[in-house]
């Protein structure tokens, strides 16, 4: 294929996710929106209050951030896993397997898809939240390069999963059992600081610690963690998981008999 | 002349250990209108997941107009339109939507795609459906867009897996219509059936495949002038006797108006005509009783085994 043609080929998988996400919009944009909404209430107005600060800001701005960065994790990843299982289930991945279409587009195209979903809810939640505090954006560069990072690194993993998983049950273990976990435990609503010296040492484990303090620096310019680390850390987790995601198309393994 | 597909030694071994091709080898010429038939599990639908890339061959060589897919399966695939067996399109888009993506796939910019998606939903008697989510589409109508969307990137090589399964018998013939069209525009069609009648009524050439082998390569024609018997069904004008003799002949009553007559070959149909005529049995028309091929399809396999 030209180069041409690969990208008029990116473009259609690009569009028919797009297409895909916002025609059952009820069930892919409107849930963060109510969800993150709940969470600005009751952690942000009600228990927080009673908080106080921390981290030098009210309890509803030091949660802000993780909560966006929340969204955008599960959205990337949900809106990959649950599209390029779909195509497997009712065998419409076969339409792009029978084409010309390189492998790396396809996967470019299932993850471009899962970002525009990540990020379109980032600025519904962002925006939510204005209803709830008073946010000010410390770097635009840093926001911007994490979340594109992020969401790029989730619809990876998005995608490894729906490659591996055989029934819609599989599609939910990694989320509910592995990702919710980790954003919890990823100083969504506490600063490192407050753990224990072994406890702190061990989030330092989970890869949500370093995209949440990351994201929490660029709107609120502080973090838990060094900046080049975290950046350093999902960038190494993204080029594994492209690679392993090209290993899987490439040997056709789960996708092709 | 270039062949439009070359299979050398092809075999296939699945997980389990399953040999679904020992080795096959045929060729198909461009132009041609191909059938390949097989019992359930003879290695048809394998032998086309190989041509078009969604099973992995264990060995041997596949070449579509002379490209080798080990080589550059990319330009393979751009020759070869596909319409499998089962529906596998996303039941929740529109039939529109479906097969403009495919154009998308093919790299074919997105003008040019809804031309080709139109010319091809019109000619396929879909475009009325166009804006219909698929999966409200009658299984004839799935079939068809199926066919729309294999053409829409206007392939060398269309292959169909039992298209016309499941389907009525108007919707048969009227897919048979547009399949002869677009072949004797140019397009070479592999088709693979259990209708054996579509094969005879559409195909030049066949290929016999049971468990994993080839079993007859050659064409329809030659292939039928090996039969060595035909059955002829004889609608009588007045009621027939009860019993009907003709020297050499072996003659059946079926009902009140209607014989059976087995003609071996070397023999003519003629005598049966005049015999009957002598004993006072007046003939007023005459069919095959069962399809011809079928016959010679069933000693194949069974000669096989």
């Amino acid at each position: 294929m030209t180069l041409r043609e690969q990208y008029v080929a990116f473009m259609t998988i690009v569009r028919k996710e797009i297409k895909r996400y916002l025609r059952i919009w009820t069930q892919t944009l409107l849930p963060s929106a109510i969800t993150m909404s709940l969470y600005f209430v009751i952690f942000g107005s009600l228990i927080g209050s009673r908080i106080g600060e921390m981290g030098g800001f009210s309890y509803m701005q030091f949660v802000v951030p993780g909560l966006i960065m929340m969204a955008i994790v599960t959205n990337s990843y949900s809106n990959v896993v649950s599209s390029f299982f779909g195509s497997k289930f009712n065998n419409s991945v076969e339409e792009l397997l029978v084409s010309p279409t390189p492998n790396y587009i396809i996967l470019l195209g299932y993850v471009v898809g899962g970002i525009s979903r990540g990020m379109l809810v980032a600025v519904v939640v962002t925006i939510v939240s204005l209803f709830f505090t008073h946010l000010q954006i410390h770097s635009y560069f840093v926001v911007i390069v994490i979340v594109l990072m992020t969401s790029t690194l989730f619809a990876l993993a998005g995608f490894i999963n729906a490659v591996y998983a055989n029934n819609f049950d599989d599609i939910s273990i990694i989320p509910t059992f592995v990702l919710t976990p980790l954003i919890y435990l990823g100083g969504v609503f506490y600063s490192m600081d407050l753990l224990p010296d072994f406890w702190a040492n061990v989030s330092k484990l989970n890869p949500l610690v370093y995209v949440v303090n990351a994201f929490r620096y660029g709107v609120l310019g502080v973090s838990d963690v060094s900046l080049p680390l975290a950046f350093g850390m999902i960038a190494l987790f993204t080029v594994l998981a492209f690679c392993f995601s090209m290993h899987l198309l490439n040997s056709g393994k789960r996708l092709r008999q | 002349m270039i062949p439009a597909l070359t299979i050398e030694n092809l075999s296939k071994v699945y997980g389990d250990g399953f040999e679904a091709l020992k080795g096959i080898s045929l060729e198909v010429q461009q132009g041609d209108f191909f059938a390949m038939l097989g019992p359930n599990g003879a290695g048809k639908s394998t032998t086309i997941g190989i041509i078009c890339s969604l099973v992995a061959k264990t060995a041997g060589k596949v070449s579509v107009f002379e490209v080798d897919i080990d080589r550059d399966f990319a330009a393979a695939k751009k020759y070869i339109g596909v319409v499998p067996q089962e529906f596998n399109f996303n039941q929740f888009e529109k039939a529109l939507d479906i097969v403009i993506n495919q154009a998308g796939y093919y790299g074919l910019p997105r003008e040019l795609a809804a031309e080709r998606a139109e010319k091809y939903l019109k000619a396929l008697g879909l475009w009325d459906k166009r804006d219909v989510p698929s999966r409200m589409l009658s299984g004839g109508m799935k079939r068809r867009l199926m066919i729309a969307r294999a053409l829409v990137h206007e392939p060398k090589l269309l292959i169909l897996d039992e298209p016309t399964a499941g389907v009525d018998i108007e919707m048969r013939r009227s897919m048979w219509d547009f399949l002869r069209k677009i072949n004797a525009e140019g397009t070479t069609i592999i088709l693979t059936t259990h209708y054996l009648e579509e094969a005879e009524a559409l195909c030049r050439h066949i290929a016999i495949i049971n468990k994993g082998e080839i079993v007859e390569h050659s064409s329809i024609k030659a292939l039928l002038r090996r039969l060595k018997r035909e059955v002829f069904i004889l609608d009588c004008v007045e009621e027939a006797p009860e019993t009907v003799q003709i020297d050499g002949f072996v003659v059946r009553r079926i009902d009140s108006h209607s014989l059976e007559v087995e003609v071996e070959k070397g023999q003519f149909i003629n005598q049966v005509f005049d015999e009957l005529g002598r004993q006072g049995i007046h003939i007023n028309s005459m069919r095959n009783r069962a399809n011809r091929l079928e016959e010679m399809f069933v000693n194949l396999v069974e000669g096989a085994s």
